[in-house]
């Protein structure tokens, strides 16, 4: 038994501890907004927050996550209301959507440690997560938005 | 373009039953399979919805139902894979119904016949079809209710229907004010007569196609609930992965099951063609289990095959004369007239689509029907594999189509969804079957390699007198829609080089099949992916060899071909062709596909001996637009794609085996490779075509154009390989 937080619930699964922190999450807890893209940490589709660090939850083991706090983006904000998912959504930045939740997972730390980032910043910390529809432009631009920031970054 | 009026225009006698079933709920009949599940995106995840029960809802035809409460369901039958088909279409239907844009509902459609895709001869999605494809359909779909409703009123106020009007869910009558509601009107309105060619509105007083209208899928894709076939939950469902023989056409030899079954949650061990599948409570068991499966592989007749042989295979091939897909003028009259000859030889690699979300579908077999929940783009395609499996009949195969985490071509096969079905029907329980990444790269239906031998003769002035352009590739068609294949041309082979707008007196456009071996299917753009890199990078080579600048040179050979040259001319002009700052460098493409027309200018830098892209310009002219901001998006988003294969990949081969796994050795391009995307549109007025493709072709030509521009390298394979 491994016990710790999912978006403020606490947690006891019946797993071996090496099973990865995505396939708890989706396969025993049923939050599937997290999502398997590649599962060996190349993709960022599986992003969550492990104590506020971004992380990829495909290849950090459940045993990593013992009594600690685990946010998805399920639990980024109770209705959706986070500035990031506004910003999204104003934007209209997904397309298929498959690695947006990840991608906003991403972005959701960044701000939280850097609330003013620049496009240096974004590059540095968005550039681990893949997009295959290439809304890569609009992802800046909503994380600009969703700072605050008077540069929109990208291009139209 | 046909459509069948009598399935399209009939109205529905099945007036009782209101229930939607979410996609959680095993459907058993006949009418609950055509009360489809709800559509993802406007749903939530996989989760049961059952929408209000309602009395005698009117059901003109089978994209609209309309209840008592003013609910305008509108049912969906496109794959939505980012494309934006979930706003696009019902937008369509909108229109001309004079629907409330803020009452409307989304369902996504079952497989049926009557969902048939016009443009494609089979319930799909794909070929950019979808807004073409639907276009008059849709929007006579709404026009005939629209009538329905006007009738109804006017027999309610004994007035003649032409007297009334409709805006935003009401009839209303001007002479005196009155109104009725499309709700309060629907039951009477089921009894009205069915307009056979309901009358279109014309574009002028549009009011819901051509605006920017937010997408409905947006909200669920920000908050992790949009449902995608990986979410899928079936209760009781166990989840298999599976290893299929790494050489192509190999086969399973012996396996071991021993050291899997002893694995705690492992349960199953499932033969299925070409492979095995390990069957657990979840995935990473199954996972586990799978990698401790031994299993002898017989590789069979392509042990041996390699890039490097496909290469030598090809380039052999491509001395012999094709069969010949245009001639026109007299090619070696020309070519021997000629004073300036040139020849180039160019080469573009397999591809994987590299799908984000990895293949996967879910199956279950039960009283007498069998469910599938999949993330597909092909729904009769998976009725028809389902069938074959189970030995039902294709209608007694429920498919629930889920949002697809994107499409790009791959999902149209088949391949994983008869993986779910044999596991689904060995084990009598609900599989959800669910592919590695490793897996996905390894066993794709891949973009075909392809060699393309060009000549071109020049005149005294530098025009072009004769041009040859003969692809070396696989038949796509040849497994996937046979019936295409005239006189032994496969058409998506050849699109884009025998339409080649040019004027150029002589033009002989030839095709050499080359069977690798290797899968390959429908790759975002097809054929044009390839014959596009090889034709607008050698007319550029001819424009300088001419002397002349590449713009200009194109343009003079464009004035037969208006919507070519107006993209042509506004992504010149909005990129300051012939203007760049200094250490910039520009080149440009044109081309035509999916009856679209697009243009790129490449803005790239050189650092530290590597091309670095600024910026891509892009004009398209993909007639009259539904949701413009999505058009923009599809074309950013295929500069994305086309840059990613342009500059990384490719796809090799080793003794039968794909040597690339993941994204650590296929890499896809990153936010910090993308540069800035100008998209800008061309307003012909003309009907609707093709929208997410067509921005694929231009961007590889122009991006070596670019490079020939900054380095005087000309390179003629891709990815693009630079000598710093």
């Amino acid at each position: 038994m491994v016990a710790f937080t999912v978006n403020g619930k606490e947690q006891n699964v019946n797993v071996t501890p090496d099973t990865p922190i995505l396939w708890v999450l989706r396969d025993h807890l049923g939050l599937t907004g997290t999502k398997y893209g590649c599962g060996i940490a190349q993709c960022g589709a599986c992003t969550v927050h492990l104590e506020g660090q971004a992380i990829r939850s495909c290849v950090t083991p459940i045993s990593a996550a013992a009594g600690k706090k685990i946010t998805t983006i399920e639990g980024l904000s109770p209705d959706g209301s986070h500035p990031l998912q506004k910003a999204w959504i104003a934007v209209e930045v997904p397309q298929c959507g498959y690695c947006q939740s990840g991608q906003i997972m991403s972005a959701a730390a960044l701000l939280a440690s850097n609330p003013k980032p620049s496009d240096a910043d974004i590059d540095s910390a968005m550039s681990g997560n893949i997009c295959r529809c290439g809304t890569y432009n609009r992802i800046r631009r909503a994380i600009h938005q969703a700072a605050g920031n008077d540069t929109q970054g990208g291009a139209a | 373009m046909s459509m069948n009026r009598r399935e399209f225009l009939r109205a529905s006698a099945l007036l009782g039953g209101g229930f939607a079933l979410g996609v959680m709920l095993p459907g058993c009949g006949r009418e609950e399979k055509r009360a489809p599940a709800a559509a993802g995106a406007a749903a939530g995840s996989g989760a049961a919805t059952q929408a209000s029960a309602q009395q005698a809802p009117f059901k003109p035809n089978a994209w609209i139902r309309i209840t008592p409460d003013d609910v305008v369901t509108i049912v969906v039958d496109k794959s939505e894979m980012g494309q934006g088909v979930l706003t696009s279409m019902p937008m369509l239907v909108a229109e001309d119904l004079d629907a409330d844009w803020s009452r409307i509902k989304l369902e996504q459609a079952p497989a049926d016949e009557v969902y048939k895709n016009p443009m494609l001869g089979m319930q799909a999605t794909g070929g950019s079809s979808s807004v073409p494809s639907s276009w008059d359909q849709l929007r006579k779909a709404g026009a005939a209710a629209r009538v329905m409703l006007v009738s109804a009123a006017a027999k309610q106020w004994q007035v003649e229907p032409a007297s009334l009007t409709t805006e935003k869910g009401v009839v209303r009558n001007p002479a005196n004010g009155q109104t009725l509601s499309y709700g309060q009107l629907a039951t009477a309105a089921a009894g009205m007569p069915v307009p056979q060619d309901p009358p279109l509105k014309p574009a002028s007083e549009f009011r819901i196609i051509g605006k920017p209208m937010a997408r409905t899928d947006t909200p669920p894709k920000t908050n992790g609930t949009a449902g995608y076939g990986i979410d899928v939950k079936v209760p009781n469902m166990l989840i298999a992965t599976v290893a299929h023989s790494p050489v192509f056409g190999g086969k399973v030899g012996k396996v071991d099951e021993a050291a899997a079954k002893k694995i705690p949650g492992v349960q199953a061990v499932v033969p299925v063609e070409n492979g095995v599948a390990v069957v657990a409570s979840d995935f990473w068991t199954a996972r586990k289990g799978l990698q401790a499966l031994k299993i002898t592989w017989e590789p069979g007749k392509n042990a041996n095959l390699s890039s490097e042989s496909i290469h030598d295979q090809a380039a052999k091939l491509a001395r012999e004369p094709g069969k010949v897909a245009r001639q026109e003028g007299n090619f070696k009259g020309g070519m021997d007239k000629s004073p300036r000859k040139l020849q180039a030889v160019y080469e573009v690699p397999f591809a994987s689509h590299a799908n984000m979300e990895p293949q996967n579908c879910t199956a279950f077999l039960h009283d007498g029907i069998c469910e599938v929940w999949v993330p597909t783009q092909a729904q009769t395609g998976v009725q028809m594999t389902a069938a074959k499996i189970t030995g039902m009949p294709p209608e007694k195969v429920i498919v629930h189509t889920t949002l697809l985490g994107t499409g790009f071509g791959r999902r149209f096969e088949q391949d994983f969804v008869a993986d779910a079905v044999m596991v689904a029907k060995a084990t009598g329980k609900p599989i959800k079957l669910v592919w590695t990444r490793e897996e996905d790269m390894t066993h794709d239906f891949y973009r075909p390699y392809s060699y393309h031998a060009l000549q071109a003769g020049i005149d005294e002035q530098g025009a072009p007198r004769a041009w040859q352009h003969r692809v070396v590739t696989d038949s796509i068609m040849s497994r996937a829609m046979p019936q295409m294949v005239k006189k032994g041309i496969d058409p998506s082979s050849v699109e884009g080089a025998e339409d080649i707008a040019y004027a150029i007196p002589a033009i002989l456009v030839d095709y050499v099949r080359q069977e690798t071996g290797v899968p390959i299917g429908f790759w975002r753009s097809v054929g044009h992916s390839h014959t596009a890199f090889a034709k607008e990078s050698f007319i550029d080579e001819v424009a300088h060899a001419a002397g002349k600048d590449p713009y200009e040179y194109r343009r003079a050979l464009l004035t037969k071909s208006p919507r070519e040259l107006g993209v042509l001319e506004l992504a010149a002009q909005k990129a300051n062709w012939g203007k760049a700052p200094a250490g910039v460098f520009q080149g440009i493409a044109v081309h035509k596909s999916f009856g679209s027309h697009v243009a790129e200018v490449v803005d790239l830098r050189m650092e530290n001996g590597q091309p670095k892209v600024q910026r891509v310009v892009c004009a398209i002219d993909c007639g009259m637009m539904v949701n413009p901001d999505t058009v923009r998006a599809q074309v950013e988003g295929s500069v994305a794609y086309a840059l990613t294969a342009a500059l990384k990949g490719p796809i090799t081969l080793k003794n039968g085996q794909v040597q690339q796994t993941n994204f650590d050795n296929y890499p896809a391009l990153r936010m910090n490779e993308m540069p800035p995307v100008e998209v800008y549109f061309v307003e012909s007025g003309a009907k609707p075509s093709g929208v997410g493709e067509p921005g694929v072709p231009p961007l590889a030509p122009a991006l070596a154009n670019a490079v020939f521009a900054a380095t005087g390298q000309r390179l003629r394979s891709l990815p693009l390989q630079f000598k710093a």
